[in-house]
């Protein structure tokens, strides 16, 4: 090893280490002032797909989903520093893992919930019962 | 990654500096990475934990016992302003992070105060949306749908103020002792918590705001 400068290269990127070479503040700006833009965007659009009547208002809900996903995407991208990079798998995987969990809550509680509010007795019968 | 103090943590033997000084750069570097993946676990299983917060509030979203519901009670200019502080604080935190690894103590002491003024500018508007609530009588008690959005919402608000509280803390440790190696992962840590932070708050002002407002 001649030059004691250089790291070792453990293949794996720290979670939301900007790729920063130099000592130079400047370089890694970059990233994240493209996320801010496209952050706001999206937030801009989200703002005023929730209060315009100009689309048809069942899809208002949907779009709004899709703009959070997106959103949240820029941040995991730009703010966090997570890529598809070989140096990422574990992040990835990790995240991966974290939304499937999320996705199983959340579906299989509304799942649940609305199939039992399907099947329970309606109130007023309910009432007659305890006459 | 050049950012990590090789001699900063341990003592090198002067005698074999070269060989000595590479192993304990790489132990940090490797230490950096352990922490950070450790920390993002730690986040994820918080994520999970807000999702259970988010079902309950879905499903309880149209309980309001004859009370108020979201689109009565939420005022959309007022999240906008928070949505702001939130994002650009988001920003703020990112440039303090490169200020750290850098050194560069005007980049992070800059950074950082900016976070905390956009922080609690945040918490501010939204503890002063909860108070008006209660005092219009659709407080936590009012109907099911209220309990499940002062517990989502607080929820929400109680991290944002753990991490004001962190965020102090990270200032006054780096003033006190410097960037060392250690104090440098817990920048990372606050700054990957911060983040997170934001992204629950983009799932949180559209399913409890937008679509309160709009469906």
């Amino acid at each position: 090893m001649s030059n004691i400068e250089q790291e070792a290269d453990f293949g794996d990127a720290v979670p939301g280490d900007e790729p920063l070479d130099d000592h130079e503040p400047a370089e890694g700006v970059g990233s994240y002032l493209i996320g801010l833009g496209l952050a706001i965007l999206l937030t801009l659009v989200s703002f005023f797909i929730a209060r315009t009547t100009l689309v048809w208002e069942p899809s208002i809900p949907v779009a709004l989903a899709v703009l959070a996903i997106a959103q949240m995407g820029v941040h995991l991208v730009f703010f966090l520093h997570i890529t598809t990079g070989p140096d990422n798998v574990n992040n990835v995987l990790a995240l991966a893992f974290g939304v499937l969990i999320v996705f199983l809550v959340i579906a299989g509680s509304l799942w649940i919930m609305a199939n039992m509010n399907h099947n329970m007795m309606p109130m007023d019968q309910i009432m007659q019962m305890q006459r | 990654m050049s950012a990590f103090d090789a001699t900063a943590e341990r003592d090198i033997p002067r005698a074999e500096p070269a060989r000595a000084r590479h192993h304990a750069a790489d132990e940090l570097a490797l230490k950096r990475i352990v922490v950070g993946f450790g920390f993002w676990i730690f986040l994820l299983s918080d994520i999970v934990m807000f999702s259970a917060f988010f079902a309950s509030y879905a499903v309880l979203v149209g309980a309001t016992a004859g009370g108020p519901s979201g689109r009565e009670l939420f005022n959309l200019d007022n999240v906008a302003i928070e949505t702001a502080c939130l994002l650009l604080s988001s920003f703020t935190c990112g440039l303090a992070s490169i200020g750290a690894r850098t050194r560069n103590g005007l980049w992070f002491y800059g950074a950082m105060a900016a976070t905390f003024l956009l922080g609690a500018a945040f918490l501010a508007i939204e503890l002063h949306e909860f108070m008006n609530m209660i005092a219009i009588g659709a407080g936590p008690t009012r109907s099911a749908f209220l309990s499940a959005f002062f517990t989502l919402v607080g929820c929400h608000g109680l991290h944002v103020t753990a991490g004001l509280l962190w965020l102090l803390t990270m200032m006054a440790q780096v003033f006190a002792k410097g960037y060392r190696p250690d104090i440098l992962r817990r920048v990372l840590c606050f700054s990957l918590f911060w983040h997170a932070l934001d992204i629950v708050w983009v799932a949180l002002f559209t399913v409890v705001y937008l679509m309160g407002v709009a469906a």
